[in-house]
């Protein structure tokens, strides 16, 4: 452990277990200690919490045609934290038409950086239900 | 009216642990029945559209409705019968099955074994004597899961959550995902109910204030909640003159615990156990009524979804076995767990010591927190038979350890009946 060093200390997202795991860094922000983890997911986590936290995003779209109103999406890549409550909003404007299946890509490379959005649910078609539009978003 | 007796296991609830019954039910070649109330299976999956499921059984970290999904491709690839908007309304100790829906009306079957997957069903404001009007804008944290991840509606702008339990910070979340403000999350325990990983993203990650020692002493308005006060309170949870707080809302969501749902275990005659307050079973997951399983939280409430869809599955293959007539003779030497100093529950309440490799899982539920590194003694008549370690142990972590060899070996090499399990 360094003596000038600054120590922080994080929950592990990783998996449900979730590590507290305490890491010691020197003046100019370099890792020189990582331990309270118990693999080696949380040396990863760690590192992207400190350089980039991201964060995977779980949320609903709206269904025009089907059998529920919303279905589920998720981004199955955690995205980058700071744009959480923008994506959000951005989520909050798309509808998509039944049938809706589970690994359909709602949204596709959002903002240029990558980012998708995925049905994790599926909502059936309601019979004698009018097509209206293929799909929303920005 | 007709006796179905078509059927070798019936299953009473589509969830996880259900339909991980039938599956291995049926793939043990079993005439497979499943009885859902709802109109889709899954349980509660397919509104906990969070991720968080599956790093056990699939390896990777799945929202619910996908979990859901996946178990329900494999029931239907598997020749299992499947009656939605079904309510069973009795089962007998002689495992009659009474049930009704909308298309066939009175149903009546004899299945040679059953499985009980009813799951668990929420505390309400009534059983936690929550003072104030009856005001429209209080719900459990489940049924505004459910208004927004199925219905699509927004219960409210401006909550808060009393209890820090894991689905009250998920919702919690959910609702400022979804555009709502979360004013406060309140917790009368002075720590955290739920998963900490739950409090760093869903509640730090948000901004969303926690206030432990704090419950709710008053709930203002009429026709809609207007408003809320908030009071801290001592190590002996009573409310501390001078600490009140008014909260402006328009909503307050409970999360403030779960209970087994076991009317109809308790129709059956099956013993229910005080700790989990779901049937006592022992590691075949048989309950005290001969050819009546029971599997998942109807047994107590478990963390993880993927043990209980593991506990389904032992349940679906026993109640096959029994069906067939072919479940191995209860000859070997059964003990009784008893939960000790800090174990607030034990699942299965009964285990096997044989002298085969079978090794028994037991699940324990801390009832204190200990973050230091503790050992879990087996003890009779205060000597300890066998003892493991653990890094810690909290209230919100189930602890699922399978016994070793080891631990076996000095069970075997021990007489009693009954062990106290505890935690020091």
């Amino acid at each position: 452990m360094s003596a000038q060093g600054t120590t922080r200390n994080d929950i592990c997202l990783r998996c449900p277990r979730g590590c507290e795991v305490i890491t010691v860094l020197d003046d100019k922000g370099a890792i020189l200690d990582i331990s309270g983890n118990q693999c080696k997911l949380g040396i990863e986590y760690v590192k992207q919490e400190i350089n980039n936290p991201r964060r995977v995003l779980p949320t609903l779209v709206r269904v025009a045609g089907g059998m529920r109103p919303m279905v589920p999406v998720w981004t199955p890549e955690p995205v980058p934290k700071g744009l959480l409550l923008d994506l959000a909003a951005t989520t909050r404007s798309i509808e998509v038409d039944a049938p809706v299946s589970v690994g359909d890509v709602v949204l596709d490379d959002w903002r240029g950086l990558g980012i998708q959005l995925v049905a994790s649910g599926a909502v059936a078609r309601r019979a004698g239900a009018e097509v209206r539009h293929s799909n929303g978003g920005e | 009216m007709r006796v179905n007796g078509d059927y070798d296991v019936a299953v009473i609830g589509g969830g996880p642990a259900g339909m991980a019954a039938a599956i291995a039910a049926a793939r043990e070649g079993a005439r497979v029945l499943i009885l859902e109330r709802n109109d889709q299976l899954g349980g509660i999956l397919p509104q906990c559209i969070h991720n968080g499921f599956g790093a056990i059984n699939f390896g990777r970290d799945l929202p619910g409705p996908e979990y859901a999904y996946r178990y329900e491709q494999k029931v239907r690839a598997l020749p299992v019968e499947i009656k939605l908007n079904t309510m069973v309304l009795d089962v007998t100790g002689g495992r009659d099955v009474f049930a009704i829906n909308d298309d066939e009306g009175y149903l009546h079957f004899k299945p040679k074994s059953i499985v009980m997957a009813m799951g668990c069903r929420e505390r309400t404001r009534a059983q936690i004597r929550l003072p104030g009007t009856r005001a429209a804008g209080i719900f459990t944290a489940g049924t505004v899961q459910r208004l927004v991840n199925i219905e699509g509606y927004m219960p409210g702008r401006r909550v808060v959550v009393l209890g820090s339990g894991d689905i009250g910070m998920i919702m919690a979340r959910r609702l400022t995902i979804e555009g709502a403000t979360v004013l406060s999350v309140l917790e009368l325990m002075p720590h955290l109910t739920g998963l900490r990983r739950n409090y760093v993203q869903c509640l730090q990650d948000y901004d969303i204030p926690l206030h432990l020692s704090t419950t709710v002493k008053k709930i203002k308005g009429k026709r809609r909640v207007e408003g809320i006060e908030t009071i801290q309170v001592d190590e002996r949870f009573r409310p501390i003159a001078g600490t009140e707080r008014s909260i402006d809302c328009d909503t307050l969501v409970l999360s403030v615990g779960l209970i087994p749902e076991n009317e109809l275990s308790s129709q059956a005659g099956v013993v229910l156990d005080d700790h989990t307050r779901g049937p006592r079973i022992d590691s075949s997951m048989a309950t005290s009524v001969p050819g009546i399983f029971a599997a998942g939280n109807v047994t107590g409430i478990y963390d993880l979804v993927d043990y209980v869809s593991i506990a389904g599955t032992a349940a679906g293959a026993n109640a096959a076995a029994y069906a067939r007539g072919t479940a191995p003779e209860k000859r070997r030497r059964r003990v009784r767990l008893v939960p000790g100093s800090n174990v607030g529950s034990i699942l299965p309440q009964e285990i096997e010591i044989g002298d085969d490799d079978s090794r028994p899982t037991i699940m324990l539920r801390p009832n204190a927190t200990i973050d230091v590194s503790v050992r879990l003694r087996f003890t009779a008549d205060d000597e300890t038979v066998t003892e493991f370690r653990e890094r810690y142990a909290r209230p919100s972590e189930m602890i699922v350890k399978t016994l070793s060899a080891r631990h076996l070996d000095q069970l075997r090499g021990d007489k009693n009946e009954e062990y106290q399990v505890e935690i020091v």
